[in-house]
């Protein structure tokens, strides 16, 4: 009765497009002109509307929010892979991805100004949740809805993220287990940009991936470099051919780094130096995204310069109907606390109305 | 019509309501194979197949979180909680998701979804299996709780929850589950959340109960009934929330006395909530301070010595006698 090894693991990394925009041509996906210009002109709108938002909310015409700026080439690869009735599920800082699956401009700007309607889409059946600012809770809807479109019998997958910090909580490894144990049709995708507020990924856990700990759950595990936006392609085109093929669900780990604070509330320099910052910066996305682009032959300055008017000018015109007043209801809440009648609430609805105009009328007699 | 116990009605109504909507499912530890802890879900399995009746990996979270995503994809998660006192490891998703997700999309998303418990004490049962937690999940906006209290409205309240557009914990009082029978129709009977009961009529008091209370006040009611010729109107919540607060106080009115029966332990608990609506709308018809009888503000005990915990009917006569003596 010897002691043997009995399972054996190992976790791969994959990079493709380096950060000085050297491609392995091995790997490379074969993506057309086209849509890698596409590609990348969501990359440019989304670091575009969260520069803005971050000016937005230092001049106090927006309220706190978590800046995205750095990790534009893995929420935007992964929606541009999904199909339209594939369930998006982010955490919040999927900012690109959101306005690829349709989200306007104007929904995050709301969002984060403090009005529910931000959450609200214009589509039908949008497949997309809003921000879930409870950390980990959406890895379980995930392994839900890829569940109920497998019942279904739709060629629906789930495809959902999640942060470094985020594989701490109990939800993660619950739902990963279920999704793995339902042979879900669900991609998993962790944003490791190394910060969880204040507490960088070694004293988050001392695994030496965050990918292998979807190894636990039995399902295939992979870390890709979340700055290459190629490397992103491939995992999640692979990815949601095996969920539909009814393979089931995969965990990415994507490499990245939150450049920014936290949210707007967070001061960096608290806890980290400007030297590491400095450092991360030169491994961002956008940069050799666009030098693959021009190296390809599909991209210069004047073309680069076109879009950056592009991008400005609709976030431009996003900010001003953003503050164009709305005039949405003071008394919203009380309509869609359920779906039926609440006799109980219709009372404090009407109690609250009548506060409300005790309150004009003093304002009134006052003015 | 059949004789049922509350098991056996639970179980009815599940299986009417699964062949009914292919949207409904059931999932949760233990209630595939097994048929549930309890049986309620006994012969779903063979009935409806494992897609429809799912043993879900040991995780409370885990299990409303699933539930969640299903309902946001269109199906009728029915899911269980083993036990009421496992039920604080789904918290988190039940309030950051479940009970916000219709009001945060202004009913873009909405999240059909049930979950069952058994609830409550009585039952010789192994520690964080007694308690009573309804105030819990009531307090919270955008949740709906349902304590049925005989096998015939379990039945027609779960359907009803099943149907309903928004988040139910159904919360099922485990000893009387097998307590006694009652006549349930064959033929589909639902009945309306959130409107309470007026199981009898009465002039000199009103008495109010919900879920395996309900046991004790009737008796204590009848007792008193005989021995003094009081006449007692007696009001079955059934849901605590939305609490029908109305049918109380429109009860209240007529007799002037209050007496609320509740298992839990007193303070912000459903007895505290009833009163406070008693004193906003028929303060002046009380003749007599209202009357809490509950458990009291300690950690649920063991069975050793639970008996003396749980209000009997002894003690609802004597609450009730002190209440017409005021």
């Amino acid at each position: 009765m010897p002691k043997k090894e009995i399972a054996k693991f190992s976790i791969s990394h994959l990079q493709i497009l380096d950060e000085k925009a050297k491609v392995d041509t091995k790997l490379e996906p074969d993506l057309s002109e086209e849509y890698l210009v596409n590609m990348y002109r969501w990359m440019r709108l989304a670091r575009e509307l969260d520069e803005r938002m971050l000016k937005l909310q230092r001049q106090g015409r927006l309220g706190t929010f978590p800046p995205n700026t750095g990790q534009e080439a893995i929420s935007i690869p992964a929606a541009l892979a999904m199909q339209d009735n594939d369930w998006f599920l982010g955490a919040f800082r999927e900012l690109g991805g959101r306005l690829v699956r349709g989200e306007p401009l104007t929904s995050t700007l709301h969002y984060y100004n403090g009005w529910e309607e931000g959450n609200i889409l214009p589509m039908d059946n949008p497949r997309m949740t809003p921000t879930s600012v409870v950390i980990g809770c959406q890895i379980q809807h995930a392994a839900g809805t890829a569940y109920a479109s497998r019942y279904k019998g739709e060629d629906a997958a789930t495809v959902c993220f999640i942060g470094d910090g985020g594989t701490s909580e109990g939800d993660f490894y619950e739902g990963l287990n279920f999704a793995a144990v339902w042979k879900a049709p669900v991609v998993y995708i962790c944003q490791n940009n190394q910060w969880a507020i204040s507490v960088p990924r070694e004293v988050q856990t001392i695994t030496e991936t965050i990918a292998q700990k979807g190894i636990a759950a039995g399902m295939p595990c992979l870390q890709v470099d979340g700055n290459d936006p190629l490397a992103v392609h491939v995992a999640v085109t692979e990815a949601l051919e095996r969920a539909r093929k009814g393979e089931g669900p995969t965990f990415i780990e994507a490499v990245t780094y939150r450049l920014m604070m936290h949210t707007t509330a967070d001061d960096p320099k608290k806890y980290r130096s400007e030297a590491e910052e400095k450092d991360a910066w030169t491994r961002e996305p956008m940069i050799r995204t666009k030098q693959y682009l021009i190296n390809k032959g599909y991209w210069d300055e004047a073309k680069e310069e076109a879009l950056l008017a592009e991008v400005k000018a609709q976030v431009e015109d996003a900010v001003k109907e953003f503050e164009t007043p709305h005039g949405w209801k003071e008394d919203e809440p009380f309509r869609h606390v359920y779906g039926t009648e609440h006799p109980y609430i219709t009372e404090q609805h009407q109690e609250f109305l009548r506060e409300i105009q005790a309150d004009l009328a003093k304002e009134a007699d006052h003015g | 019509m059949a004789k049922l116990n509350m098991v056996q009605a639970i179980n009815m109504a599940l299986k009417q309501e699964m062949a009914k909507d292919n949207r409904v499912i059931v999932l949760g530890e233990d209630v595939a194979q097994d048929g549930g802890v309890f049986r309620l879900t006994d012969g779903l399995l063979d009935d409806f197949g494992k897609e429809r009746v799912i043993d879900t990996p040991l995780a409370e979270s885990g299990i409303i979180g699933t539930s969640i995503g299903m309902a946001m994809a269109g199906l009728r998660p029915v899911c269980e909680m083993q036990f009421s006192g496992f039920s604080y490891l789904m918290m988190g998703q039940f309030e950051a998701h479940a009970t916000r997700m219709r009001s945060r999309t202004h009913g873009q998303i909405t999240l059909p979804l049930v979950v069952r418990m058994p609830y409550g004490g009585g039952v010789r049962a192994l520690e964080h299996h007694s308690e009573s937690r309804e105030a819990t999940y009531a307090h919270l906006p955008g949740s709906k709780v349902i304590t049925p209290s005989s096998p015939r409205n379990a039945r027609a309240l779960l359907i009803a929850a099943i149907r309903d557009p928004d988040p139910v914990v159904f919360m099922e009082p485990k000893h009387s589950y097998r307590a006694f029978r009652e006549e349930v129709p064959e033929e589909e009977e639902v009945m309306p959340i959130g409107v309470a009961q007026v199981v009898q009529e009465g002039t000199d008091l009103t008495l109010v109960s919900w879920g395996a209370m309900m046991r004790p006040a009737l008796k204590a009611a009848a007792e008193v009934e005989k021995k003094r010729g009081t006449s007692i109107e007696i009001i079955d919540m059934l849901t605590i929330s939305p609490l029908d607060g109305d049918t109380v106080c429109r009860s209240v009115q007529k007799t002037g006395r209050c007496v609320i029966v509740q298992e839990a332990p007193r303070s912000y608990g459903v007895s505290s909530e009833i009163t406070a609506r008693i004193n906003d709308k028929s303060l002046m018809y009380l003749e007599a301070p209202v009357k809490r009888l509950t458990g009291y503000d300690v950690v649920t005990p063991y069975f050793g010595r639970e008996k003396n915990y749980i209000p009997s009917a002894s003690r609802v006569v004597r609450g009730i006698e002190e209440t017409l003596d005021f």
